[in-house]
């Protein structure tokens, strides 16, 4: 079982929400779950892209009271 | 009142002195201790990286003693700090001393660490140290012509250098008279050619006007450095002559080693500054974990809010300001033209078209630095 972490990415341009999800999942290990909770719209589609693209496992991805929120498991 | 500082980079230096004159009455009565323990006894402005690795600007100029910038009040060591002890409120250092506090400033800032990508270190230039910067003029000017890929790891200081670095390198090969001959490639970590969506709007047709190609979503993870060929997490290549490399950081060691915050990056109230569950512990600069740009600005703003605090507490018992993630860069567009982003964790950065009088602002900025970090400007 994983540990399970919470970045929060809310009210932030730069480094931006996929920046600081790719910071965070180099440093979790395989299994470990991310929550990614963005107020930036473009995380809704770039996130998952990116998830999709190296592999690792979307769980799940929506918004709840004006912020994303974006869980996805580290696969390798 | 004793009030340790521990790191002289920007926010460390601006705080200290930004303290020193906000209570050099408490000082002269007594009444409040200052002193800085830093790793060492020069203060290096780290922007001047990039002017090196283009030949604008020699190492030298980069460096001013670290004592000579300090308030006189303050007292300074270059002895760095081996152990946080935060519940005893007190610090070990390499020196074998203990220095014991009422309030901690903890500025240590970050470092590269090319080594964490295989073949990163032996295959890629990068203008993030003195040396490295150095050789990356050097191989700029023995390179003749061929491919040239610049790949940017996660996290990084300086997130606008990627891009600069691009324009510097297009305006380098022309003013040799050799651009047509150099093929450029940038790689990005995200789905966009910068990470400020008004960046990337702006950036991609100056991209496409000077025929730099590009890729997105390409996160660096091994540099096959016999093939020359750079690898990405996602599954894509791409071959190379000459790699330029923004390579990823982490906060100091002793700050994972006492296990202060993963990655070296301190959690940190983000209006506050505060480290989460320390009250009187404040954190600055690249240290902190915020969704803020390591850069040298944030920094100086974040400083200004921890020196305001920390003084009106002493005063009056209370903080009176609030970090609200301001952060200002220069944007070098080239070697004759810039403009800038502005922003905070609420506003996006507007960008205006560049021009040259915002680039001698920023060449100006350059020596006006050392106004800056004194806390005078």
């Amino acid at each position: 079982m994983g540990e399970s972490k919470i970045i929060d990415a809310r009210d932030t341009y730069c480094p931006g929400p996929l920046m600081e999800l790719i910071t965070y999942m180099k440093q979790a290990s395989v299994g470990d779950t991310l929550e990614l909770l963005s107020t930036d719209d473009g995380s809704a589609a770039d996130v998952p892209e990116w998830i999709h693209k190296v592999g690792h496992e979307l769980i799940s991805n929506e918004k709840v009271d004006g912020v994303w929120h974006v869980k996805v498991r580290k696969a390798k | 009142m004793r009030i340790l500082i521990v790191g002289g980079g920007t926010g460390g230096t601006i705080v200290g002195n930004n303290l020193a004159r906000r209570l050099a009455e408490e000082i002269r009565a007594g009444k409040v201790r200052i002193t800085m323990l830093s790793a060492s006894d020069k203060h290096m402005y780290q922007p001047g990286l990039l002017y090196v690795a283009f030949g604008q600007m020699m190492p030298d100029e980069l460096y001013r003693k670290q004592a000579t910038l300090l308030e006189s009040s303050i007292d300074f060591h270059v002895d760095p700090v081996t152990e946080f002890q935060l519940d005893q409120k007190r610090v070990r250092t390499q020196g074998g001393k203990t220095h014991e506090y009422d309030v901690l400033v903890i500025a240590t800032g970050s470092r590269i660490v090319p080594e964490e990508i295989p073949g990163l270190s032996e295959g890629a230039e990068t203008f993030y140290s003195e040396k490295g910067a150095v050789q990356m003029f050097k191989r700029l000017r023995e390179f003749e012509g061929g491919k040239i890929a610049i790949v940017v790891g996660v996290p990084h200081k300086c997130p606008i250098a990627p891009v600069e670095v691009v324009f510097g390198l297009h305006d380098y090969f022309n003013a040799r008279g050799i651009r047509d001959k150099v093929h450029i490639k940038y790689h990005y970590p995200i789905g966009r050619i910068h990470t400020i969506e008004n960046v990337a709007k702006w950036a991609k047709p100056e991209f496409d006007r000077m025929g730099i190609e590009y890729e997105t979503l390409f996160n660096v993870s091994e540099v096959d450095v016999k093939n020359k060929v750079v690898k990405s997490e996602e599954g894509t290549e791409a071959e190379y002559d000459m790699l330029i490399a923004i390579p990823p950081h982490r906060g100091m060691e002793v700050i994972e080693k006492d296990k202060l915050g993963q990655g070296g990056w301190i959690p940190t109230d983000r209006h506050q500054l505060t480290m989460k569950g320390y009250d009187n512990v404040y954190v600055v600069g690249d240290t902190t974990n915020l969704p803020v740009s390591k850069t040298g600005s944030a920094a100086h703003f974040e400083a200004e809010v921890i020196s305001e605090n920390i003084a009106s507490i002493i005063k009056i018992g209370t903080p009176v300001r609030e970090y609200d993630g301001k952060v200002y860069c220069f944007i070098e567009t080239g070697h004759d033209s810039a403009t800038y982003a502005m922003f905070n964790y609420v506003n996006p950065p507007d960008l205006k078209a560049p021009n040259k009088s915002m680039h001698w602002f920023k060449m100006s900025y350059n020596k006006m630095y050392w106004t800056s970090v004194r806390g005078l400007l």
